[in-house]
């Protein structure tokens, strides 16, 4: 039989014995709901999923990376780098569950590496009361702080997409989540591991030697089978948002050797053992925030953290702009055998500027810079509605000139300008 | 013609009785233009006791001062908190503009401190916890602040009656309300509460500097269950920039099963 409008109108729509009891006291209402349900769009077409809803959604964004300087390692090509990137998204819901498919494409005109495809979600997800399962190809994001994403360990960082790792590969999942009084508890089986995606011999961004993404080296005798397993408790209490977890399995981040010839560098993919933590504080304008991890298995056992605040001036000299303040120390205590890390002991200052306005016009500037060192790291990204359904974003990154054997030498003819145009739909 | 003396007396004693209960009349109205207030507001806040929980989906049209048009919606689910001393939850769930789409707001509403709230980016599938002490901003660019249009609490006010006068169809008592809230934007707003329903029909808000900034006309009133009132038009216009945002919207559904734990954090990452 199909429901009634309300409950279309009301996916996902928990318990049904309420509203049919309302029903059988207001037998009007229940036809007028119905009615409104259809006349809002929401069809009725299957009568054994009456409670059904299929939504399409998604993006295709062009952006343009224009480099400002010639490049430093051969292969690399002087170009400026076009893409375009296709997300289409489709949910479809039926009683409290959904199906998820988001894949993604991304066409380069100048690094085929950076020419890819993922499946950012494909996964089936059951909501109850207190919990819910998800199973299939997911994305969990873990964390607070701004300027580096340490606790985020889940999924693989699709590094090829942003520098700035928050764009992230589909991890296989199995993932139960407790929603109880005294906290949330997430219990992950991950079967299967994706490997890092790392710029090809023509792109920028790269290390000297490019990275062979085709021939990575695996602690674990298993390779990419290896199942991972991670659990995590978060809690709300007052102030303070709270959460730990415990991760064991392949570490995202590999280390590099060099091949037999000294042309490529080849990923090392250990095991680990990871215990983390985020912190955060939040009291009137302040946000204090806190991440910290330890990890065995890389080298030396170490310890890093992401440590600092952030703080808004609303409505800045009677207008409706916002503007934060942002400042966090990064240390990171590996030694040379883990993988390499920018920021060991670092301090990020930055501004985030909020319009408020119509088209949602946002600014995030910052510097991370080593104050023993001088490696600087500079990056602005500014975005801003365009129309209803087109959107414009703008980055800028600019790298400091370091010594070959410093990290960040890698990048130092690197700096950009990016714009992207991006259609909603 | 005796009788006139002995009727002396007693209307000495009417006129000092009539005097005396036309000041203690006058010393209760001085006391009761706040007890008078509070009571209207409460009688209007009370009228809608017990609907547990709601869920809407609501248009919201912004118009700038030459007429250009944008528009958002957005869903709103709400969980009534019985306890006038405890805030209500809500959850705001934007559908368009198509860039936003997921994108969705978890308030736990306190009376007197600022609400527990996070923002969900379903892009990143990141939740973060924001800082809400400021309320008055414009909320997603539009005329409304957060503070003016999600459930305005009882105690979040004091109240003071200031008159009964017509408004459209319906007779209104007048009431001023003073924020109790600290960081408000506001030091003090106006409201004209209908005496047939007891529902809120106008609200004119004053700025830090006590200047008329915004005002509000609620309209459309609709009756749930036989028993509670929701208006479906609310047009805010801003008197300093001429803009205007109205939010239009559906019909409400009541009894839908929503509880606590569609109202936690970690439910967020169910939306999208």
């Amino acid at each position: 039989m199909c429901a009634d409008g309300s409950e279309l109108l009301n996916s996902p729509a928990r318990t049904k014995t309420p509203l049919m009891h309302e029903a059988m006291k207001h037998p009007i209402t229940t036809v007028a709901r119905y009615l409104i349900g259809t006349s809002l769009g929401v069809t009725c077409v299957m009568p054994v999923l009456a409670d059904s809803e299929m939504n399409f959604s998604g993006f295709l964004a062009g952006e343009a990376r224009l480099f400002t300087q010639t490049p430093q390692f051969s292969g690399q090509l002087d170009r400026n780098e076009y893409s375009l990137a296709l997300q289409p998204e489709l949910r479809y819901e039926f009683n409290d569950q959904r199906v998820t498919l988001v894949p993604f494409y991304r066409e380069d005109s100048l690094d085929e590496e950076r020419s890819h495809f993922d499946l950012r979600e494909f996964n089936w997800r059951k909501a109850g009361d207190d919990w819910d399962l998800l199973v299939g190809l997911g994305r969990v994001f873990w964390g607070v702080t701004e300027s580096r994403h340490l606790v985020d360990v889940i999924n693989q960082t699709d590094l090829v997409e942003n520098i700035d790792q928050e764009d992230k590969l589909g991890q296989p999942m199995v993932n139960l989540a407790l929603l109880q009084d005294w906290g949330t508890v997430g219990l992950f089986v991950l079967p299967g591991f994706r490997e890092r995606t790392f710029p090809g011999v023509r792109g920028r961004l790269r290390t000297p030697l490019p990275v062979d993404t085709d021939n990575p080296v695996y602690e674990s005798s298993a390779e990419d089978s290896h199942v991972d397993a991670a659990v995590r408790y978060s809690h709300v209490i007052d102030d303070w948002d709270v959460g730990i977890y415990y991760f064991y399995g392949t570490g995202r981040e590999p280390s590099f050797i060099g091949n037999g010839d000294g042309t490529r560098l080849l990923p090392v993919y250990s095991i680990i053992n990871q215990v983390g933590t985020d912190i955060q504080w939040t009291h009137e304008a302040w946000l204090w925030k806190f991440e910290g991890i330890v990890r065995e298995g890389q080298g030396e056992t170490f310890g890093a953290l992401v440590a600092g605040f952030e703080y808004t001036f609303y409505q800045i000299a009677e207008t409706a702009l916002d503007l934060g303040i942002l400042a966090e120390y990064l240390h990171d205590g590996r030694d040379e055998t883990a993988p390499p890390v920018l920021f060991d002991d670092d301090i990020f200052l930055g501004a985030r500027l909020a319009f408020n306005d119509t088209a949602d016009t946002a600014v995030l500037g910052g510097i991370i810079f080593d104050p023993s060192t001088t490696e600087k790291f500079f990056s602005l990204e500014a975005e801003r509605r365009l129309t209803d359904h087109i959107t414009t974003e703008l980055e800028i990154r600019v790298f400091s000139d370091e010594p070959a054997d410093r990290l960040l030498s890698s990048f130092s003819r690197d700096d950009y300008i990016q714009l992207t145009l991006a259609y909603y739909f | 013609m005796n009788s006139k003396p002995r009727n002396k007396l007693p209307e000495a004693l009417l006129v000092a009785a009539s005097l005396l209960v036309a000041a203690g009349a006058a010393i209760a109205d001085t006391e009761s233009i706040e007890e008078k207030g509070f009571a209207i507001a409460a009688r209007s806040d009370r009228s809608d006791n017990g609907f547990h929980n709601s869920l809407v989906e609501l248009k919201m049209v912004l118009r700038n001062a030459a007429g250009r048009e944008s528009t958002r919606s957005l869903a709103i689910k709400t969980l009534e908190k019985p306890n006038e001393e405890v805030g209500d939850k809500s959850l705001i769930v934007f559908d368009s503009p198509a860039d936003i789409d997921g994108t969705a707001l978890l308030s736990h509403a306190h009376i007197l401190e600022a609400d527990n709230q996070w923002l969900y980016l379903p892009a990143l599938k990141r939740t973060k916890r924001i800082s809400s002490v400021n309320k008055s901003g414009p909320f997603v660019g539009s005329e409304f602040a957060f503070e003016d249009f999600t459930a305005l609490e009882l105690n979040k006010f004091t109240y003071k009656y200031l008159r009964s006068e017509p408004c459209g169809e319906f007779t209104c008592d007048v009431v001023e309300r003073t924020p109790r809230y600290e960081h408000s934007g506001y030091t003090k707003q106006v409201s004209w509460v209908d005496q047939s329903i007891f529902q809120v029909r106008r609200v004119e808000f004053y700025d830090r500097r006590g200047d008329l900034l915004k005002v509000l006309t609620l309209g459309d009133y609709r009756q749930y269950q036989d028993r509670y009132w929701r208006a479906h038009k609310l047009s805010m216009v801003n008197m300093q920039t001429k803009k205007e945002t109205d939010l239009v919207y559906s019909d409400y559904t009541f009894g839908t099963g929503l509880d606590e734990g569609d109202f936690n954090k970690s439910a967020l990452r169910r939306i999208h």
